[in-house]
C-alpha cells in the first residue's frame, strides 16, 4: 500500500534531481530565458494534444521539442535580438493557445493546475515519465559532459578542439524541452524556471566546480521540495508556489552564508 | 636564402593550405585571393594593422567561418591548438585552472601538470579561471593548446598586453616548442615592425598578401613601412639605429622589412608605385 504523498514525493525529488545539472547549464549558458518561453509554449501543446486527442505528456514533449527547434533555427538566422525573439515567441505562444482553447465549449482543463502545477495530482504514469526521461537526461548530461562544458567555456574554442557544439547544443535544448514538458505537472508553467535556476544559483557560491555545483543544486533542489511539501500540507498552500518559496528561501541563505564567509 | 633551407622546405609536409580566398562583409571586401599554405616546422607571423582581414583569415583557416570562395585544404587529422586572444569566463561558472585544462579533448590528469609545471604556472591548478592576470591567463590558454598535442598551434595577439619580460619568454619557448614537437606554429600580430626573430616567414597582410619574407634584415631600406603612413620612418631616412639596439638587447625579436609595390588609398582602392 502507497501513501498518498508518496508519489508526489518522488516525483519532485526525481524533477529535481534532473533540474540540478541541467539547471546549471542554463545558468552557465544564460538560457534561463529559452526555458521560460519552451514552457510558455507549452500550452499550445496542451491545447494541440487536446485537439488530436493526443496523451498530454507527448503532446507536451512534441510540441516542446519543436518550439525549442524552431528557436534554435531562428537564433541563427534572423537579425532579430534574440531575447527579443523568445520574448515574442514565449508571449505569443502563450496567447494563442489560450485563445484557441476557449474555442472549445465542451473541453473544460485546469487552467490553474498547468500555470501553477499540481503535484498532488501525480498519477503512476507521470512517475514513469519521470523516471524514464529523467534516466535519458542524466545518462547524457553525464556521457557529453566534457563537450557541454567545454562549449559552454567557449562555443569557439570547443568547435576548433573538434567538440560537435552544433550538436550539442540541440542535444541540451532538446533535454531542456523535455525537463520542461514533464516537470509541468509539479510546478506548473509559470514556475519552471524557477525550478531550474534557483537551486543552481544557490549552489553557486558553494561549490569549487562545475560537477559540485550541479550535484549541490540538485539536494537543494531535494531540500526545497520535501520543505514545500511539508509547508504545503501544514499551512494547506498551494504546493507548486511552496516549493520556489523554500528554493528561494535557500538562495538567500546561501548568499547569506557566502557574504558571511567573505 | 640559404639554399639548403628551400630543400628543407619542399619536404615537409603541408599543414593546412588556403587557395584564392575570398570573403566579403556587407560590401567591403575583406579578403582578396588569399593564398597560403603552412608546414611543419614552420613558424609564420601573420601581420596587418587592424581591420585587415587578420581575423576573418585566421577564423576560415580554424573552421570556424566559411570563405565566400576560394578552398583550405587540412591535412587529413590536422589538430590545431588555438590560443585565443582573450577569453572570459562568466562568474557564474566555478572553475579552476586545473578543471578548464581537463576540458581539452584527451586532456589527462598527468599531461595537465607536466604543462603547468613547463609553463610554470604549477601554483595556479587550484585557483579559479576568473582570479587571474592577463599574463597568468594567456599562459594557461597556451597550455590548453598544447595539451591537444597540435600539429599546428595558432596564437592571436600572443603578446599583447604582456609585459617585454613576458613576452620575451615567450618568444624563446616558442621555437623549442615548435623543435620539441615538430608542429607549425602560426602568430597573428597588429605589430607591423617587431616580430619573432625566429620567425621563419612573415605574411603582411592588408585585405590581400601585400608582401611576405624573412624578417631577419634588420638595415632599414628606404621604402620601408610606406603602405601605413609611418612618414616618420621616410622623415628619419635611416631609422637603424634603435632597431639595432633592439636586436642587440631583445634577441628574440626580429624586424620585418616591408617590400610593397602598391600603396592603400583611403577609398579602399589599391595603386602601384612601382616606378
Amino acid at each position: 500500500m502507497i501513501s498518498w504523498w508518496l508519489l508526489p514525493l518522488f516525483a519532485g525529488l526525481g524533477v529535481a534531481g534532473i533540474a540540478g545539472p541541467l539547471g546549471s547549464l542554463v545558468v552557465w549558458r544564460r538560457l534561463a530565458f529559452f526555458g521560460d518561453t519552451l514552457a510558455h509554449g507549452a500550452l499550445l501543446g496542451i491545447t494541440l494534444g487536446i485537439l488530436f486527442d493526443l496523451h498530454l505528456t507527448l503532446a507536451l514533449i512534441l510540441s516542446c521539442s519543436m518550439l525549442a527547434l524552431i528557436l534554435l533555427k531562428l537564433d541563427k538566422y534572423t537579425g532579430i535580438a534574440s531575447d527579443t525573439l523568445l520574448g515574442i515567441l514565449s508571449h505569443s505562444s502563450l496567447a494563442i493557445g489560450l485563445v484557441v482553447l476557449s474555442f472549445f465549449d465542451n473541453v473544460r482543463i485546469d487552467l490553474m493546475a498547468y500555470l501553477f502545477g499540481d503535484l498532488l495530482a501525480v498519477n503512476q504514469t507521470d512517475l514513469l515519465w519521470i523516471l524514464i526521461g529523467g534516466l535519458l537526461v542524466v545518462g547524457l548530461l553525464i556521457w557529453q559532459w566534457r563537450g557541454l562544458l567545454a562549449s559552454t567555456v567557449s562555443e569557439e574554442l570547443a568547435a576548433i578542439d573538434g567538440y560537435p557544439v552544433r550538436r550539442l547544443k540541440a542535444m541540451l535544448v532538446l533535454l531542456l524541452a523535455l525537463v520542461v514538458a514533464i516537470s509541468m505537472k509539479i510546478v506548473g508553467v509559470l514556475l519552471i524556471s524557477a525550478l531550474l535556476i534557483i537551486p543552481a544559483a544557490a549552489a553557486r557560491p558553494l561549490a569549487k566546480s562545475p560537477e559540485k555545483m550541479a550535484i549541490l543544486a540538485s539536494v537543494i533542489g531535494m531540500i526545497s521540495v520535501c520543505a514545500g511539501m511539508a509547508f504545503s500540507f501544514i499551512w494547506d498552500t498551494p504546493t507548486g508556489p511552496s516549493i520556489v518559496v523554500s528554493a528561494a528561501g535557500l538562495f538567500v541563505m546561501s548568499q547569506v552564508f557566502n557574504s558571511v564567509r567573505k | 636564402m640559404n639554399p639548403d633551407l628551400a630543400v628543407v622546405k619542399t619536404e615537409a609536409e603541408v599543414l593546412i593550405s588556403a587557395s584564392g580566398i575570398n570573403q566579403t562583409w556587407g560590401n567591403r571586401h575583406v579578403l582578396q585571393n588569399i593564398d597560403l599554405a603552412i608546414s611543419e616546422n614552420e613558424i609564420v607571423t601573420i601581420i596587418g594593422p587592424n581591420g585587415c582581414g587578420k581575423s576573418s583569415l585566421l577564423r576560415i583557416l580554424l573552421g570556424l567561418n566559411a570563405p565566400d570562395s576560394g578552398k583550405v585544404t587540412r591535412r587529413k587529422g590536422l589538430r590545431i591548438g588555438y590560443m585565443p586572444q582573450k577569453l572570459r569566463i562568466d562568474d557564474r561558472l566555478p572553475l579552476s585552472v586545473a578543471g578548464f585544462l581537463m576540458l581539452a579533448p584527451g586532456a589527462r590528469k598527468q599531461r595537465v601538470a607536466e604543462w603547468l609545471e613547463r609553463l610554470s604556472i604549477t601554483a595556479l591548478a587550484e585557483q579559479p579561471v576568473q582570479r587571474l592576470s592577463g599574463g597568468e591567463w594567456q599562459r594557461v590558454l597556451l597550455a590548453r593548446a598544447l595539451l591537444i598535442e597540435p600539429h599546428l598551434l595558432v596564437l592571436d595577439e600572443p603578446v599583447q598586453g604582456v609585459d617585454i619580460q613576458g613576452q620575451r619568454e615567450l618568444y624563446q619557448l616558442l621555437p623549442e616548442l615548435r623543435n620539441e614537437l615538430g608542429c607549425g606554429i602560426v602568430l597573428v600580430s597588429h605589430d607591423l615592425h617587431l616580430v619573432m626573430a625566429q620567425t621563419d616567414r612573415v605574411i603582411c597582410l592588408n585585405g590581400h598578401v601585400c608582401c611576405s619574407g624573412h624578417p631577419d634584415q634588420v638595415s632599414i631600406s628606404p621604402e620601408y613601412n610606406s603602405l601605413f603612413g609611418h612618414e616618420k620612418s621616410h622623415q628619419h631616412g635611416q631609422h637603424d639605429v634603435p632597431l639595432a639596439l633592439t636586436s642587440e638587447l631583445a634577441p628574440e625579436l626580429a624586424h620585418y622589412t616591408h617590400h610593397h609595390d602598391h600603396k592603400h588609398c583611403t577609398d579602399g582602392h589599391i595603386e602601384g608605385t612601382k616606378e
